[in-house]
This record gives structure tokens, sequence and C-alpha cells, in this order.
């Protein structure tokens, strides 16, 4: 059989040629640092994906368990805790204690109704911002926890300047994560999460265990977001403020997954491209180009791109349902179907 | 002030407010009720509703009013924001869930919360309108102030209680409403059709229930009752934010869970029950935790009792 690339590896490979391109185009069409950020999202949504795609069940508070990846990163590397590991060991932590945080708030829950699960996401997601601003002693509070380690491999530890060595190193990860996630969807397992996710009850009646699965798909998206969470905090040395994991979050998460193509890895690839594309690309060229030509200065709501956030999401989500409810890329799955 | 007194206060504002989370709380279980969906737009029609409800306030220049005047005045921000707050409602499950009644539950809540957002949003716009009581459109997310136009005095005269017209008011607005829908519900011929869509929607239309018409006049109830909080919880606390959508959603569905999702009763014991938390962890423990001690509760009731205090049980449909 003639080995064809699919959309996966296009997407990945040029993904990987891009600082060759970035190199020679003026600093200021540069992509490298923003296409750096869609690579992180695609990794948290990658881990939303597993347990929204695959398994079906909606949670709204992934980015709960970034904040849960971060300030583990930070309390087991900064200086003024007594682990002090190294950047390695502290981020492959982040990846059992997202799963057991993730465990711990599945496993009284998950027995439910699929749409009250919704609800105990969206709440922890809400206070867990609360309870990390609130534990000053071990949280530092607003202030968050630096500075945190980056490797140091190649040359000293790295700094924010070395743009392509982070680039290399969010890209590597991704790959990893994509990879994980691809031979999750093809294992035993996923193929039970699928089933889940199609029909419960003959899923039950099959032999599946379907508490046990939906708790190990809740654990394994809540481990890889916490993995996001401690490379994030990671690149920026600081776990930041705990509003920096927010409803947002979350919600942007969601909507590369449903944007993209809900169980889809290619779709999940692309949705971040399209979404943190226009998040942190479009609307902030858009702010800077505005207040560089004194639009919007006067405190107008509607001049301000950042203000329409939240409608561009609402609508994207709504939108996506209606018009393409299998995503921009629909899975292997859905393909087949039509 | 004796320790039994601020005991007795606390547990009048908790009330006060828990009636408000109540009226929201009925919200999503009539829905919920009747086509399983968490309607996330809820909290966000609710501070819509409070929007209108003080550019009505500030269009009409209510503060100048006199005292009956500014009777007539409330009445007027309830009906209006009541209407309103049906009609858009009713306009989303129109627009945005109708056309998904036939898709999964999945599609139906991303659709909801996707509502939710855009609701949010145009409340953001709405804060930065060029009016005085939105600080002429300068700092369009900031809180607004919502003027007290209910005078500030104690009935109770001179004593340590206070019990001021605005939680009279909530009461004389609340216990109607409720009183008025639980009988629409058991007696009248919507009411029957509402409760048979809730049954079975198929066996309903074969036995010629405009079903469509009936879950839109559900929404509309839903979200009216949401308008008449609004005006209430605008009046009673005195601030208002394009964000206040999701905390009060957040209370108000965990009132409905707490009193088992689908029942009226329940979601006004809940409601109750969710106010009087809030507010004695207000005052015992630190305001800063209350939002944790509400999740925590919703998580216990999940747990122990999914079904809610007054909740059937009752098996997920296939």
């Amino acid at each position: 059989m003639r080995w064809r690339p699919g959309p996966i590896f296009i997407i990945l490979a040029l993904a990987g040629l891009l600082p060759l391109l970035d190199i020679f185009l003026p600093p200021k069409l540069q992509m490298c640092e923003a296409v750096r950020g869609v690579f992180l999202y695609a990794i948290l949504a990658l881990g939303l994906n597993v347990v929204t795609g695959y398994a079906g069940m909606l949670n709204l508070g992934i980015a709960a368990f970034m904040a849960v990846g971060a300030y583990a990163f930070g309390i087991l590397t900064c200086e003024i805790y007594p682990f002090q590991l190294g950047f390695w060991p502290a981020l492959a932590l982040t990846i059992p204690i997202g799963a057991i945080a993730g465990f711990i708030l599945g496993a009284p829950t998950l027995g439910l109704r699929g749409d009250y699960l919704a609800i105990v996401t969206l709440g922890f997601g809400e206070i867990i911002q609360d309870v990390l601003k609130n534990l000053e002693v071990v949280t530092k509070g607003t202030q968050g926890i630096n500075p945190l380690p980056a490797p140091n491999f190649g040359g000293g530890e790295w700094t924010a300047n070395d743009e392509y060595k982070w680039y290399y190193l969010f890209f590597v990860l991704l790959v990893v994560t994509v990879i994980a996630a691809r031979n999750l969807e093809r294992s035993r397992l996923g193929r039970a999460w699928f089933s889940i996710r199609e029909d419960e009850i003959a899923s039950r009646s099959m032999g599946i265990r379907v508490e046990r699965i939906k708790l190990i798909a809740f654990a394994t998206a809540a481990a890889i977001a916490a993995f996001a969470g401690g490379l994030s905090a990671s690149v920026l040395s600081s776990t930041g403020e705990p509003s920096n994991y927010d409803f947002q979050i979350s919600i942007l998460a969601l909507c590369i997954v449903i944007v993209g193509g809900i169980g889809s890895i290619a779709g999940v690839l692309v949705g971040s491209l399209v979404m943190v594309g226009l998040n942190s690309i479009v609307l902030v060229k858009a702010t800077a180009w505005m207040a560089a030509n004194g639009i919007g200065s006067q405190g107008n709501v509607l001049l301000s791109p950042n203000n329409w956030k939240f409608l561009i999401f609402g609508l994207a989500l709504i939108l996506a349902v209606r018009l393409k409810p299998n995503g921009l890329i629909p899975p292997r799955i859905q393909r087949a179907k039509q | 002030m004796l320790d039994f007194e601020v005991f007795t206060q606390q547990l009048i504002t908790g009330l006060s407010n828990g009636m408000i989370i109540a009226l929201i709380a009925i919200g999503y279980t009539m829905v919920y009720g009747i086509i399983e969906l968490i309607n996330f737009a809820h909290g966000d029609v609710f501070m819509l509703g409070a929007f209108l409800a003080l550019t009505l306030l500030g269009a009409l220049g209510m503060e100048a009013w006199g005292p009956s005047g500014q009777v007539f005045g409330v009445a007027l921000m309830l009906i209006g924001s009541a209407v309103f707050c049906g009609g858009l409602n009713w306009s989303l499950d129109r627009l945005a869930y109708r056309s998904l009644r036939k898709s999964s539950k999945l599609s139906l809540l991303v659709s909801a919360i996707g509502c939710s957002f855009v609701c949010m949003n145009l409340g953001l716009f709405w804060g930065g309108a060029p009016m005085e009581v939105f600080s002429n459109g300068n700092s369009a997310a900031a809180p607004k102030h919502f003027p007290a136009i209910i005078p500030q005095i104690n009935l109770l005269g001179d004593g340590f209680l206070r019990i001021t017209p605005a939680d009279l008011l909530v009461f004389t607005v609340t216990i109607p409403l409720m009183v008025g829908l639980t009988i629409m519900v058991k007696r009248t011929r919507l009411g029957r059709a509402m409760r048979a869509v809730a049954q079975d929607p198929t066996a309903a239309s074969l036995m010629g229930i405009p079903v469509d018409r009936v879950i839109g006049a559900t929404f509309f109830i839903g979200g009216a009752l949401g308008g008449f909080a609004s005006v209430i919880y605008s009046l009673y606390n005195n601030t208002i934010g394009f964000q206040m959508g999701t905390r009060a959603g957040l209370d108000a569905f965990t009132a409905a869970v707490l009193g088992g999702i689908g029942s009226l009763p329940g979601a006004v014991l809940g409601g109750l029950t969710i106010g009087c938390v809030r507010s004695m962890s207000d005052q015992y423990l630190e305001t800063r935790w209350t939002n944790t001690i509400v999740f925590c509760i919703l998580v216990l009731i999940l747990i122990f009792r999914p079904n809610g205090l007054l909740g059937k049980t009752r098996k997920e449909k296939v």
C-alpha cells in the first residue's frame, strides 16, 4: 500500500517548517511567537477533545485543570518552596497531578446525567480562581508564583529571547500529544469512549464499564490540560494571576474543538489555528492598529476589538453547531458515515 | 448588636435574596423539565433585564419622580423587563434551539452556551451606552450603580432589626408570581399542555398539542420571571454589571438542582436555602469563600441526593 500523508501530518509538517520562512520576514510580520500560542491551545484542546470529543461529555472548566498544572509546576520548581525540581521532572509531574485532580472532581459526579457534569465543571472553573486567590499562603494570591525555570540544554537556561528554541519545544510537545491522542483514539479504551458517546446503555450491555471509562476520559483530559498549564507557566516564568485561567480560556478551548471538528485531531489543529489566530493575532493586531491610528481611544465600547470577543466566540459556537455540526474537519468516523 | 439579632438580620437578607434566586431558578427548572436543556443563556437574559430597567429609569428620569410616581416607575420597569426578557428568551429558542431539537443534546447545550456569550457581549455594549446612568459610556465593563429609588427606611422604627421597603417589595412581587405560576401549570390548558410535552413530546403532538408553541411559551414565561427577578435584584442590591449573569445563573441552577430539577416548589425551597447559605457564609465565614461553599453544596447534593430535595426519581430518556 502506498503511504499518503494525512491532514494531521501535513499541518504538523507546515508548522515545523514555519521558522524557515519566519527568519526571512521583517520583524513586524514574524509569527513564530503567535503560533507558539496556537500550539499551546492545541495541546489544551486535544485534552478537551478526549473528554468532549471522544467520550461526549461537556467539560466547561478545562482551564481549571490548566491552572492546577501551572500551580503544580510553580510549587514544584520555585525556589521559595521545598521541592525545587528542574524543568523536566516538574513538567512530567504535572501530568499525574492533573489526572489526580480530574479523578477527585470526576469520581463523585460522573455517574450523573451528562448535562449536570457541564454545570459542575463550570462551577469548578469559577471557584478554582477563588480558591487560588484566597489561599495566599501557598499560591501568593494575585501575584502568582515566580520566577519559574526554563529548560537549559543548548547553552544555559533559556530566556524569552530564545524564540525558536521555545517554538520547537512547543512543537515537539504538540507532536507528542498528537501521537498520544492518536494512539488513544485507536486503542481499546478509545473505542470504548466512542461507544459510550454513541449509546451509553448499549455500551453498558456490551460489558463496558461506563463509569470507569468516563472517569478515565475525564482524568486524561485533566492530565493533558495540566501539562499545557505547566508549559505555559514555564514560558511565562510565572503562574500569573488566578484570573488568567478563567472561563474565557475554557470557552476558547471548547470553540476550538467544536469549530474544528469534535473528536477529530486534525480538526483540533485547524480549529486552534482559526480560533487562536482570531483571538490572539487578529484581535490583538487590530487593537494595536487602531490605537496607533487614534481610533477608539475615546472609550467607545464598540471601537475596541477586544470587546467583541464574547460575541465572536458565541456566534462561532451557534453557527458551528447549526451549519457544520461535525466541524471543519470531521472525524474519520463521521466522514465514513457521509 | 446581639448575636441573635445579627442572625435574624442575615436571615431576612438571605430570604430576600433567596426569593430572587428562586425566581431565576424557576426559569431553569421549567425549561429543563420540558426539553431537558440547561438554558445557559438564562442568567444573561436576566442580566439584560436589569440593564433594560436601568435604561428605563435613566431615560424617564424616575429618580426625580415623587413617591407615588416611583411606585408607578417600579411597576413600569417590572413589566418592561418581564416582556423584554420573555421575548428575548423566546427568540433564543426560536433562533438557536428549535432547529436543534432533533440533534444530540451536546449540540443543544453548546448552542445555549453560545447564546449566553452573545447576550453577555450585548450587555457589555449596552454598558457603554451614552447615558448618564451608564456613566456616559465611559468604562463600559465597570459595574453600574442602580439608584435606590425605593426609600431606604426601616419599617420597624428604631429597632436593631431592619426591614426595608425593598425587602417588602421582594416578597410582594415574588410570592404572587409563584402562586400564579403554580395555578397556571396545574389548572390551565397551557399548563396541562406543558406537562404533557414534558412527559412525552411525540404523544403530545399526536394528541394535537402544538409542541413547538408550547415550548416557546415555556421559554417566554421562564424569561419573564427572570425579567421580574432582574428588576427586584437591581432595586435590592443596587449594583449591576454585564458579568452578573454567570454568578446568578450558577446560584439559581444550584438552587434548581437542590430542590429537584423540574419541580416548582423545589426551585423555591432551593432558592431560599441558597440565599440563606450565602448570607450566613458572608456573615460567619468570609465573603470571599461564599461562592466556594455554594459550589461544594452543589457537588454534595449531586453525590448524595441527585434528584434533589423534592424531585422525583426519573430515568434518563433513552
